[in-house]
C-alpha cells in the first residue's frame, strides 16, 4: 500500500533514491541541495541501499565521477544546485554527449553575483543547451514521481540522455508536504535492471569513449544523433508516464492544463508557483475572470506543438519566467521559447512576460493577481507598451 | 595614523553572524589587530573570501573586500594582485574553500609564490551547509556525511603548502591568540605566498559530532594538544599522534611572482631595445 507521508523535498529525492538504488552516488554539497546528500548518506551508512557514495571535492569532480561511473556500466544519480550545477557546465555536456543515463536532481537556487542562496531558475536555464532533459516539479510530490520516472526516460533506448529534475529552491525542497510514497516493489519493477551499452567493464569488447573527432570525423552526426535523442524523449516522457500512472494513479504530461477549456487568458508557469497561481486563477474564475494555467513540466525538450495547441484559442498568455537571458524585450526563457514556438502559426495570441521571483523574492497572490489584470488590460486594448513586466520589484 | 584594530572593523555590523562558541570571531580580530600592527592603509588592502562560514568574514573589513564564489578566492586573489601589486591581499579561507573545492588553485598560488596571504579556518568540515566532512576532515570523522566515520584520510594544510612551494608556513589556534597576531603579522609582512593555518573549532557540528564537548573543551584541547617545535621533536610516536605541531613551521626568502615577472619583463625589454640598436 502507498503510504502518505509529510517530507520536505530533499527527503522526497532521497526517498527516490533510496527506491531506485543507483550503484553510484557522487555528490558535492551545496545549500539548499546539502539535506539530499546527507540523507542519502545516511541511507547508506545504515546499509538501506547498495549505493557507492562517494564525496568528492567539488562538483565538477561530482559530474566527472558520475560521468566515468556510466560509462563503466552503473546507473548513476547526484544532486547539485546552483553554483554547483555551474560549475558542473563543462562536463554536463560530455554526459549528454556521451549519451549516459545519468540522473541528477537540481534544487533551483538562483547565480552569483551578489551571493544569494534563495530560488530563482537561472542555475538549470544556464543548462538549457547541455542537452539534458530538464523535468520541473511543482511541489515533493512531483519531484518523487519526476525521479522515478527520470530513470526510465534517460535509460530508454530511444534516448539515452541525461535528465535533470528540478524542484525550486526552499520552497519545495524545505518546506514540509504532504506526499504519497510508493511501495519499494512495485517501485523497482517500474525501474528495472539497467542494462548498459557498451560498458567499460566489458573486457570482451572494449570501447573507446569520447575520443577526438575533428573536421574528417563524425561529430556533426553525433550531435545529429543527439538532437534525434532528444526529440524522441518527448515519447518516452508520454511512454514513461503512462507506466507511471498504472503503478501510482498520478498522470504527468508535458504540462497540466488548468481551467483552460474555456479559457480567454492563459498564464504559463514552471516549478511551485504555479501552485500559488492556480489558487488565483481559480478565484478569479470566481469573480468571471476566464483566465487558465499551463503548468509545464517539461522544459527540454520544449513541447512546440502541444503547447501551441494549448494555447490557440486564448487571446492572452501571461508567461512566467523565474530568470532572464539578459536578451532585452526578449524576456525570459520560457518566454522566448513559447513566441518562438509561435512564429509559423497564422493566429497569435497576446503573449506578455512577467519576470519574477529572481533571488527568492516572493511570489504572493496580489502579484498574481496584478498580473492577470495587466495582461488583461493588454488583450482589452489589444496591444501593449512593452512585453516584460518585472513583478514584485522594489522601486 | 594611530590605528586600532577597531579602525579595521564594522562593529556596526556586530553581532557576528557565527554560531556561539564558533572561533571565528577571535580570528577576525586577530587578524584586524595584525593589520592595525603592521599599519596597513584599509585603501590599499583587499579581503578576499570564497563562500563558507569564515567567508563571510569579508563583511565586517573595512578594508576592501570582494566576496566570489566557493573555493576560488586564490584565483580571484591572483587577479587582484597582478593587476595592482601594490595592495595587500588577504585571502579568508576556511578547508573547504582552501584545499577542497579550490585545493587546485592552492597548490598552483604556492607554486607561483604569488604575493598574497592565506588565512585558513580549518574547522576541519564544512560549516556552512551543515558539518559534512571536507579534504582536512581526519579519517574517521563522524560528519552528516559520514555517520560511523569517512575512509578517507585528511589533508595536513600546512605540509600541503609547504611541499607545493608557499614561502611562509605557520599554525596556530584560537586560544593561542598571542601567537595568532604574531603569526599573523609575521605572515602578511613575508613577500611570497603565505599560509596562516589556524585550527578552528565548530561547536556547532565537527566538535559536537566527534568530541562531543562544548566550544570551551575545545579550548581546552587546542591548549593541551599545539606544541611547538621543539616540544614536539622531543615527543615520541605515539604522544604526537595526539598533538599538531604550531608555530612558524617554515620560511624561505625566494623572489615572488609578481618581482621575478617584473624582471623578466625588463629583460626582455632591455634585450628588444639593444636589438633595435
Amino acid at each position: 500500500m502507498p503510504k502518505t507521508v509529510a517530507l520536505v523535498g530533499t527527503d522526497a529525492v532521497a526517498e527516490a533514491m533510496r527506491q531506485i538504488n543507483p550503484d553510484v552516488v557522487p555528490a558535492y554539497p551545496i545549500t539548499p541541495q546539502t539535506a539530499i546528500v546527507e540523507s542519502y548518506a545516511e541511507m547508506v551508512a545504515n546499509g538501506l541501499v547498495d549505493s557507492e557514495m562517494i564525496n568528492v571535492e567539488s562538483e565538477h569532480s561530482a559530474m566527472s565521477a558520475a560521468i566515468g561511473a556510466a560509462a563503466a556500466g552503473a546507473r548513476v544519480i547526484t544532486a547539485t544546485s546552483s553554483q554547483g550545477l555551474a560549475l558542473m557546465w563543462e562536463m554536463l555536456y560530455i554526459a549528454s554527449g556521451m549519451r549516459l543515463p545519468i540522473v541528477m536532481a537540481n534544487v533551483n537556487r538562483s547565480l552569483s553575483a551578489p551571493i544569494n542562496i534563495h530560488c530563482d531558475h537561472s542555475d538549470s536555464m544556464g543548462a538549457r543547451d547541455s542537452g539534458w532533459i530538464q523535468l520541473f516539479s511543482e511541489n515533493a510530490q512531483e519531484t518523487y514521481d519526476n525521479m522515478l520516472q527520470a530513470v526510465r526516460i534517460a535509460e530508454h533506448p530511444d534516448v539515452l540522455l541525461p535528465v535533470m529534475v528540478l524542484l525550486d529552491g526552499f520552497i519545495i525542497s524545505h518546506s514540509v508536504d504532504r506526499l504519497e510514497l510508493l511501495d519499494d516493489d512495485p517501485v523497482k519493477k517500474f525501474i528495472g535492471e539497467w542494462t548498459p551499452r557498451l560498458p567499460l567493464l566489458d573486457a570482451q569488447e572494449p570501447p573507446c569513449w569520447g575520443a577526438f573527432d575533428g573536421l574528417g570525423g563524425y561529430f556533426f552526426e553525433f550531435k545529429r544523433a543527439q538532437i534525434e535523442g532528444m526529440r524522441k524523449a518527448a515519447d518516452a516522457v508520454r511512454q514513461v508516464a503512462a507506466e507511471f500512472a498504472e503503478i501510482s494513479g498520478r498522470r504527468y504530461d508535458f504540462f497540466e492544463s488548468h481551467r483552460m477549456e474555456d479559457a480567454e487568458l492563459a498564464v504559463v508557469a514552471l516549478g511551485s508557483a504555479a501552485g500559488t497561481i492556480r489558487t488565483v486563477v481559480d478565484r478569479m474564475r470566481a469573480e468571471g475572470v476566464p483566465v487558465g494555467l499551463i503548468k509545464l513540466r517539461m522544459f527540454r525538450p520544449f513541447p512546440v506543438q502541444e503547447l501551441v495547441a494549448a494555447l490557440s484559442k486564448v487571446r492572452g498568455v501571461g508567461i512566467f519566467d523565474r530568470s532572464e537571458t539578459f536578451a532585452g524585450e526578449l524576456g525570459g526563457p520560457v518566454f522566448v521559447e513559447t513566441r518562438a514556438s509561435f512564429y509559423e502559426e497564422p493566429k497569435k495570441p497576446l503573449m506578455h512576460n512577467f519576470v519574477y521571483g529572481l533571488g527568492g523574492r516572493d511570489l504572493p497572490q496580489d502579484l498574481i493577481r496584478q498580473a492577470i489584470l495587466t495582461l488583461d488590460g493588454y488583450v482589452q486594448k489589444g496591444t501593449q507598451d512593452k512585453t516584460v513586466t518585472y513583478l514584485g520589484l522594489r522601486d | 595614523m594611530g590605528l586600532t584594530y577597531r579602525d579595521y572593523l564594522r562593529e556596526e555590523l556586530f553581532p557576528q553572524m557565527w554560531c556561539a562558541g564558533c572561533s571565528h570571531g577571535i580570528s577576525l580580530t586577530a587578524v584586524a589587530r595584525a593589520m592595525a600592527a603592521l599599519k596597513l592603509d584599509p585603501a590599499e588592502t583587499v579581503v578576499v573570501t570564497g563562500i563558507g562560514c569564515w567567508g563571510k568574514a569579508d563583511d565586517y573589513f573595512k578594508t576592501h573586500s570582494f566576496h566570489g564564489t566557493h573555493g576560488r578566492a586564490l584565483s580571484f586573489a591572483t587577479g587582484i594582485k597582478v593587476a595592482n601589486p601594490r595592495l595587500k591581499v588577504l585571502v579568508l579561507m576556511g578547508d573547504g574553500d582552501g584545499v577542497t573545492i579550490g585545493g587546485n588553485h592552492f597548490i598552483h598560488t604556492a607554486r607561483r609564490n604569488i604575493d598574497v596571504t592565506a588565512v585558513i579556518t580549518n574547522n576541519f568540515n564544512y560549516g556552512m551547509t551543515g558539518g559534512q566532512y571536507s579534504s582536512s576532515s581526519p579519517e574517521g570523522t563522524i560528519s552528516t556525511t559520514s555517520l560511523y566515520g569517512t575512509a578517507e584520510p585528511g589533508f595536513d594544510i600546512c605540509e600541503l603548502a609547504r611541499a607545493a612551494g608557499a614561502t611562509y608556513v605557520a599554525r596556530t589556534t584560537p586560544y593561542h591568540v598571542t601567537q595568532m597576531d604574531k603569526l599573523l603579522a609575521e605572515a602578511i609582512q613575508h613577500k611570497g605566498f603565505s599560509v596562516v593555518e589556524i585550527i578552528s573549532s565548530c561547536p556547532t557540528f565537527f566538535a559536537r559530532y566527534n568530541y562531543k564537548v562544548t566550544a570551551v573543551e575545545m579550548m581546552r584541547l587546542f591548549k593541551e594538544r599545539a606544541v611547538d617545535r621543539e616540544r614536539y621533536d622531543a615527543l615520541t610516536a605515539a604522544e604526537k599522534a595526539g598533538c599538531f605541531l604550531t608555530g612558524r613551521l617554515h620560511r624561505e626568502e625566494k623572489e615572488d611572482f609578481h618581482t621575478k615577472y617584473a624582471r623578466l619583463q625588463q629583460q626582455a625589454k632591455a634585450r628588444a631595445e639593444r636589438e633595435v640598436v
